[in-house]
């Protein structure tokens, strides 16, 4: 035994780590050839719409046509980012996925697993007038499509509790001024002014996003999205960080907000119950409220626009969140045409009404017409508005960004959030982010 | 002796050792070298990683929240270690005894360590939320608050086991010991201090190593309690190489970390084996 046990067990060893070496460089080019399309999607309430997509797809002549079928993959919601990067560095990578567009695409852009669809949007009238071009931008990179929309607009609105506005006799804030009385006067009656999922800190994020763009207009953030670190020392940064500061001192979003979760509804039984008067949140917090607190939603959710800052650059009309999500197809897809086939359905009609039917403002140029049937259609109205009226759209900062900073982007911005950096501190550590 | 002689003493051969070894190496020993082949290179998952040197290395020894997260992690370590072992050598000793109901006891007591540690944290997690959890109160929003749930959440979870380490040693101190004791005249607590606590040396040396080298890899009631936070005031270093992995998707980087940590927990458990002398494995019944 002595004899040969160690040479024999290190032989073993590296045998096993060579066959798995081996399986792990080994076949990287084996996605769907056989027809079927791979299409992984945000596994949330809102995926009826693609599922109901993919069985009217399949039935059609476009499909028999490119000889290929869908298949539908949900990826339940919190794992999505880190689940699509796995699969797309795997021999079983989707030929077709959601996403958010911009800096969520950009390292597979980088690594040339996407298909370029700036000369198919191009050259078919169906895709390339079917949708609102600001919103066919806004997930481009350098210019060129990578994504098509595939769901409702996002943009983050201010909601409001309204019976708790009518019990305070109060209007919603259009000034910042305003918004800093009404605080005033929830505090006096001990109602928390802004409900917030702290504990998420993506709820914490869309403050700054809309104090910077109020402060120092949109051209602030897209001078960082742009590459530019520097950008964060701009002084509109430290003036939003420094307004933050303020509202957490004065108690505007509670004590315990950063353990309060949005995802698992915290924040908005809060707002609901009243206990907080104001929610800042993207549009779907209507469907949300709709599946918890049904009675609220249809009665009691008010919403507006987020109030201009006095003084500051910024527009009251700009709007800040997502401005859809976006199907991209994979380079390595063993059916492309299938692919663009299943996406040419996103601009259809039959889609953009089953996208309303859900609650979602479609993002199609025929929208409009079509938003009487909404559940909601003075919501979807205010909605649709809001974005085809913006100057300017920003893109949620932490989707506009690379992963490899918008992780410790966010950590700094809970960092300040929670008290733990100064508002001066919070801008120097994040213009130290490449 | 050759392998024939040994075939036929029927003793283990090396034969046998074939599916674990191969388990081993496939689970634990391939993707460690491929994580300390990951750390010099650098790869976001897609492509093919590509070599950076001492590039993460680097990194890893300027990095303030590699520094901020060492002195947490030692810190759970510690308070960890102090508060399981001391609620699980008083629990352990007393489940060891003949008491009525102790049995009916013991058993509830394990219960947590059936339940999985996800479950555990998603559980604590909703009983204390500020608004609608059992305590009125921000205990994850507060620094000292996330880390203490952090320990008794762990603790609530672990206790159970090293109870029954305990209880097993317990019951392995021969009783002429104490008849010898009380003969001599010692107390209830003489006894305690002078003949359980000695005698189970060894016990909780072994307790010891996997409570210390478990909470280095403590993990999932830390990404669901407090996420790192308030801020990064609980991020432990497994949490910091999650974050690094599979929110920033620097895979060189997390795997720079996962091989610091993999080097520190054997080298700390080596330390400690050493330290106690449990290598020499000296009977405590020495004399008897």
């Amino acid at each position: 035994m002595e004899s040969y046990s160690r040479r024999w067990f290190l032989g073993a060893g590296a045998t096993t780590l060579l066959t798995t070496g081996l399986t792990a460089c080994g076949s990287s080019d084996s996605t769907g050839s056989s027809g079927t399309v791979t299409a992984f999607v945000y596994g949330d309430d809102a995926t009826k719409v693609q599922v109901k997509a993919v069985t009217r797809f399949n039935a059609s002549a476009a499909a028999k046509k490119a000889k290929g079928r869908i298949k539908l993959e949900k990826v339940p919601g919190t794992d999505y980012p880190a689940k699509l990067r796995t699969a797309m560095g795997s021999p079983n990578a989707p030929d077709v996925f959601f996403n958010w567009g911009g800096g969520s695409i950009k390292a597979y852009q980088e690594a040339n697993q996407l298909v370029d669809l700036t000369d198919t949007i191009k050259s078919d009238p169906v895709l390339s007038s079917g949708f609102l071009p600001s919103v066919l931008a806004a997930g481009a990179l350098k210019g060129k499509n990578y994504g098509i929309p595939m769901r409702g607009m996002q943009p983050v609105i201010l909601f409001y509790n309204k019976s708790v506005f009518a019990a305070q006799k109060l209007q919603p804030p259009t000034t910042w001024a305003e918004l800093l009385d009404i605080n005033k006067k929830l505090k006096a009656a001990d109602i928390t002014p802004f409900a917030l999922g702290g504990a998420d800190i993506w709820p914490e994020l869309m403050w700054l996003e809309y104090l910077v763009d109020r402060i120092g207009g949109p051209e602030v953030f897209d001078r960082i999205k742009n590459g530019d670190a520097s950008g964060w020392g701009d002084p509109a940064v430290l003036k939003a960080a420094e307004t933050v500061k303020q509202l957490i001192d004065d108690g505007a979003f509670g004590k315990g907000f950063s353990s309060v979760s949005y995802v698992n509804g915290g924040a908005p039984a809060v707002f609901a119950k009243g206990k907080a008067a104001m929610h800042l949140m993207g549009s779907w917090e209507y469907s949300t409220q709709l599946g918890k607190f049904p009675d609220f939603a249809k009665t009691n959710l008010g919403w507006a626009a987020f109030p201009k800052y006095e003084g500051g650059a910024g527009d009251i009309r700009n709007v800040v969140g997502n401005p859809t999500n976006y199907w991209s197809v994979n380079a390595r897809t063993g059916n492309k045409d299938a692919a663009i086939a299943f996406l040419r359905d996103c601009a259809s009609e039959a889609y953009a009404k089953d996208l309303v039917a859900n609650g979602d403002i479609p993002t199609t140029s025929n929208a409009e017409k079509l938003l009487d049937s909404s559940p909601n259609p003075e919501f979807a109205k205010f909605q649709y508005q809001l974005v085809q009226q913006a100057p300017a759209f920003t893109l949620s900062w932490d989707q506009a960004v690379d992963p490899d900073v918008s992780t410790p982007m966010l950590t700094e911005i809970n960092k300040l959030f929670v008290g733990k950096s100064s508002p001066a501190e919070f801008v120097s550590a994040l213009k130290g982010l490449k | 002796m050759t392998q024939s002689a040994a075939a036929k003493a029927g003793r283990p051969h090396a034969v046998w050792a074939i599916p674990g070894v191969l388990f081993f190496v496939f689970f634990a020993v391939a993707p460690m070298v491929l994580a300390v082949y990951l750390s010099f290179t650098t790869w976001n998952g897609l492509g093919d990683p590509k070599p950076v040197g001492l590039a993460n290395w680097q990194k890893l020894l300027h990095d303030d929240r590699l520094t901020q997260s060492l002195t947490v992690t030692v810190l759970l370590t510690v308070t960890s270690w102090a508060f399981q072992t001391v609620v699980s050598l008083l629990l352990g000793v007393w489940a060891a005894g003949r008491q009525r109901n102790r049995a009916v006891l013991s058993a509830i007591f394990f219960v947590p360590f059936l339940l999985s540690s996800t479950a555990i944290a998603l559980l604590f997690y909703a009983l204390l939320d500020p608004n609608f959890g059992v305590i009125h109160q921000d205990t994850l929003g507060s620094t000292s608050g996330a880390f203490l749930a952090i320990v008794f959440v762990g603790g609530w979870q672990f206790i159970p086991f090293h109870t029954l380490i305990y209880q097993g040693g317990a019951r392995q101190i021969p009783d002429v010991l104490y008849q010898a004791a009380a003969i001599d005249g010692a107390g209830r607590y003489r006894q305690f201090f002078s003949i359980t606590l000695p005698q189970l040396r060894n016990t909780a040396t072994t307790s010891s190593v996997l409570m210390i080298v478990g909470s280095l890899t403590y993990f999932e009631t830390v990404l669901i309690l407090t996420q790192g936070g308030p801020g990064t005031d609980t991020a432990i270093l497994p949490y910091l190489m999650y974050e690094a992995g599979f929110k920033s998707y620097d895979f060189g980087y997390a795997s720079a970390i996962a091989t610091f940590l993999v080097v520190a927990a054997t080298a700390l458990s080596l330390a400690l084996v050493k330290l106690t002398g449990f290598g020499a494995m000296r009977s405590t019944r020495e004399g008897m």
